[in-house]
């Protein structure tokens, strides 16, 4: 036995487990990118260039705001961009704006979301709100107007379909585009336009009765945010994510519980003023919050009751600013509001320990 | 196998998470033990168990047979350690030890004689006209420790105490930790003697009632182990389910008996002793054969290794020359003693196989994941995979920002190092070292705030003394003065710096139990109100036997 010839490692011996799971941070961005991928290409379908261009802008000033902050604060740039989790949050953004959002807007929004939302806190894992949720209520309290202007539905293909000029222009004209014909402008999403309305001492179902549809809303051909459109996709996107075991049942599913159960005994204390559950679940951006939004890891709990509870606080305030706030839709304030909670809930919801009483408690069985 | 799932049927973990990670025992589980032939020369370490390291009862030159005692027990928790084989001690020195540190200690060199010549036996096939305590005792002079892989010694197990009535007797077979089989395949091999191993433990304990519990991935084991119980109705073999940490004994405890052992506790506290069943081997083997332990079964197994195997190993060839029985190895990456999951990375093939070694698991470089890691995403992965249902991703912030105190209120240490947490981290974080690194933080914060009160402590028994001494001057000048009877102040009978020394002797022992209890099952952070001798036992066996 030479001692020459003994091994010595050339790698670090470092401590146990010397064996670990497959999968990293970049799989888990990855999973989300695939999950969002069909409501995005749909609503790319849907509204024809302008989308594709708005998250082409979306995407790029967000992953150069990220590139740039990196190395200023001499981290590893290449590892954190590949990790992905700039692309979610640049993704999720354009996905929660109108399609018609001016090159600009969309660029802050998304220099706002990584740079003030996530790296000025500390970068990946540090940031205590949702990057994507800041960013557009940032935009939407400095740019009401431009963030409540859905274009019409005008599919690729179809006869009504932007042009790839005039989709430029639409991205990038700012006010010097020329006028587009005059339905191209704008439609109301179904929620806006039912606070609108409500507004005029009309009842749901007078407002309802104007061409809304279950159907139509499932599948998503009303306007909205691209991610606001197709609930079915949103849905199937959502199913793949806790089947790949990226996220599971406890926020989406108490969140959509805490709308609908709002929903609910408001409806039937009032239907006249309070639309139904269906209503408030398949418009607007709830099931994309609630599977994709709410669920990021990094702003939502980790235990899983605090999950439940973050997931219930996040459904009931969409449904209160939805009926009683100044936006007709609440989903990006709920969910800021609830990242702000969540280190008291994680705190207050620790599970109990092994053999005591409760986390931080006296074993069992001790007289306190 | 479908025959004995319908027998017994497999009991659910009962404890919250764990994992299920790769297995590969398929490299070793259908290779039969056989023996290494014993080497030329062997590297007997004379600590191989928790405690403290046995003391050496032999001089250079001398002439041992096979058992002869060469490292006395020192003090409670320390066993003896016996001569592997026949032969002349060549060297009492420091020698490589099998641990993370790389570093040597005390070893006793035997140069084997060839003839392998046994030392006088007392076998003891009627073990029970014994009493209880001379099996205890018997137990500890064969040097037996539990062969999980933590090494505590069996003896102190064995011994309850009047107040924990134990009902039942665990044998433990559950081995989750990935490659791993050698119990597995004692179980298929030495069924009916690891039986009466563990009734004479539940002998010794006073159980009535004794259990065997198997992972559901070890069917042969299981029929193995069922049919030598035919015709033991104290004996209950069950199948659990297959998640790891199953192995670890107050996960094992739950999911078979229902019972929780409470934090800081001792499985002793709900009724059970827990024993490896390798242990039960060995129990036997020491009782009613009358041989010391000198040998065990070991896995060697992993990509590097040319032809895994497990062996019968006498304690002492370097693994280097085990290795090379195996057909040596190429392109190694990390070498693992114990398993992937809680084992150690040794530095070297040079230290010697010694009563902890369960495994030796061979590693690729391709094998060694080579990750580097990333910030916490908080993704609650941790979280849901804890088998104590901590919550680790907290945890690790807390540690790494030294806040030492907020993290043990965060039930640092009821933490047991199984790995889980940092298993299915994304972001590939050693969250383990970081616990390590809290609790050996914190105990040497203890350690110095334990001498700083010793040497306030001796400072005022100085202080103490000098006063008194001046007041006895101080009387006996006033004495001489009044010319009175001349009688002398009398002198305190308590000296101070005497207690004040005992006090301290104490707290080392019950610091040095729990330090090296370092798998730490039972931390004694919870456990302060117990007696010294109650504290040393809380640094629990067999954390590696998972």
């Amino acid at each position: 036995m030479a001692q020459s010839s003994l091994f010595r490692p050339s790698l670090a011996t470092p401590s146990s487990p010397h064996a670990h799971g497959s999968g990293g941070v970049g799989s888990v961005m990855g999973a989300v990118v695939i999950g969002l991928a069909p409501v995005t290409l749909f609503s790319v379908y849907l509204f024809g260039w302008p989308a594709l261009f708005l998250l082409v802008v979306t995407l790029a000033a967000g992953l150069a705001t990220e590139a740039v902050l990196l190395r200023l604060m001499g981290r590893p740039v290449r590892a954190h961009l590949l990790d992905g989790s700039a692309v979610v949050t640049c993704l999720l953004l354009a996905l929660s704006l109108p399609a018609s959002t001016p090159w600009w807007i969309a660029a802050l929004g998304a220099v706002f979301g990584i740079g003030v939302g996530k790296q000025l806190y500390g970068g990946l894992g540090a940031n205590p709100f949702n990057p994507a949720m800041i960013a557009r209520v940032m935009l939407l309290i400095s740019f009401p107007k431009e963030l409540s202007t859905w274009p019409a539905v005008k599919p690729l293909f179809s006869g009504s379909a932007l042009s790839f000029s005039e989709g430029l222009r639409v991205t990038f004209g700012g006010d010097k585009a020329p006028a587009l014909p005059p339905d191209a402008a704008s439609a109301a999403t179904p929620l806006g336009h039912l606070k609108t309305e409500l507004t005029l001492n009309r009842t749901v179902d007078e407002i309802l009765a104007e061409g809304y549809s279950h159907t139509q809303a499932i599948f998503g051909t009303f306007s909205g945010s691209a991610g606001e459109t197709s609930a079915l996709l949103v849905l199937l996107g959502g199913l793949y994510l806790w089947w790949r075991g990226i996220i599971d049942w406890r926020i989406p599913g108490s969140m959509i519980a805490g709308t609908a159960a709002m929903a609910l005994i408001f409806h039937v204390y009032d239907p006249s003023a309070f639309p139904g559950v269906a209503f408030h679940v398949f418009n607007g951006s709830l099931l994309l919050g609630a599977f994709f939004i709410a669920t990021d890891m990094v702003t939502s709990p980790t235990t899983p009751r605090g999950q439940l509870i973050y997931g219930a606080g996040c459904g009931v305030l969409t449904y209160v600013i939805r009926t009683w706030g100044g936006y007709p839709e609440g989903v990006s304030f709920a969910v800021v509001l609830m990242n702000a909670c969540v280190p008291l809930i994680d705190h207050y919801t620790r599970p109990r320990v092994f053999g005591k009483e409760r986390a931080g408690g006296p074993p069992l069985g001790s007289q306190e | 196998m479908v025959e004995h799932e319908q027998r017994t049927p497999i009991l659910p973990a009962l404890f919250h998470g764990g994992i299920e990670p790769a297995e590969h025992k398929g490299l070793t589980s259908e290779s039969p033990i056989r023996r290494l032939p014993v080497p030329a020369v062997l590297h007997v370490p004379l600590k191989q168990h928790i405690g403290n390291p046995a003391q050496a009862a032999v001089q250079v030159g001398d002439r041992v047979r096979k058992g002869d005692v060469i490292g006395k027990a020192d003090g409670f928790v320390s066993v003896p350690v016996h001569a592997p084989t026949s032969g002349t001690v060549t060297a009492i020195d420091d020698y490589p030890a099998p641990h993370p540190s790389g570093l040597s200690a005390p070893t006793v060199t035997i140069e084997a004689d060839g003839t392998d010549e046994w030392t006088d036996l007392d076998p003891r096939p009627d073990y029970e006209t014994l009493r209880p305590a001379e099996i205890r005792g018997r137990i500890r002079e064969a040097g037996l420790v539990g062969l999980g892989g933590a090494g505590f010694p069996t003896f102190i197990k064995l011994n309850p105490g009047p107040d924990r009535p134990v009902d039942t007797v665990l044998l433990n077979g559950g081995e989750s930790e990935p490659y791993l089989t050698c119990d597995d395949r004692l179980m298929r091999e030495r069924p009916k003697e690891i039986l009466q191993g563990a009734s004479i433990i539940a002998y010794t304990v006073g159980a009535k009632r004794i259990v065997v519990a198997i992972e559901a991935n070890k069917p042969q084991a299981i029929s193995a182990m069922l049919g030598a119980s035919a015709g033991w109705p104290q004996i209950e073999v069950v199948a659990v389910e297959n998640r790891y940490p199953m192995g670890a004994e107050k996960q094992l405890i739950l999911s078979v008996t229902g019972r929780e052992v409470p934090s800081g506790r001792l499985p002793a506290d709900v009724g059970v002793v827990n024993q490896n069943v390798g242990t039960a081997f060995a129990a036997y083997r020491a009782i009613v054969h009358g041989e010391p332990l000198i040998e065990r079964v070991v896995t060697v197994s992993g990509g590097a290794v040319a032809e895994p195997a497990n062996l019968a190993v006498r304690f002492g060839p370097p693994i280097e020359t085990i290795a090379a029985a195996c057909g040596g190895y190429a392109d190694l990456g990390r070498l693992i003693m114990g398993g992937p999951l809680v084992g150690s990375a040794l530095h070297s093939t040079e230290p010697p196989m010694v009563k902890e070694t369960n495994g030796l698991i061979f590693q690729t470089r391709a094998e060694v994941s080579g990750a580097a890691a990333l910030p916490c995403i908080r993704c609650g992965a941790c979280v849901e995979a804890c088998p104590v249902s901590l919550v680790p991703n907290e945890m690790y912030h807390l540690a790494r920002n030294k806040e030492f105190e907020r993290v043990q209120d965060y039930d640092l240490f009821d933490c047991i190092e199984c790995g889980c947490c940092a298993w299915v981290c994304p972001s590939n974080l050693p969250l383990v070292h970081y616990y390590r690194y809290a609790k050996s933080e914190i105990q040497a914060k203890e350690r110095e705030k334990e001498q700083a009160d010793i040497a306030r402590r001796r400072t005022e028994a100085r202080d103490a003394r000098l006063q008194r001494e001046k007041e006895e001057k101080e009387a006996k000048r006033r004495a001489k003065k009044k010319q009175a009877d001349g009688g002398k102040a009398e002198k305190e009978s308590a000296d101070p710096r005497e207690e004040a020394a005992r006090k301290a002797a104490e707290k080392r022992r019950r610091m040095r139990g729990e330090a090296s209890g370092e798998a730490g099952t039972e931390q004694a952070g919870g456990s302060g109100d117990a007696a010294a001798g109650t504290d040393a036992e809380t640094a629990s066996d067999e954390p590696n036997q998972r």
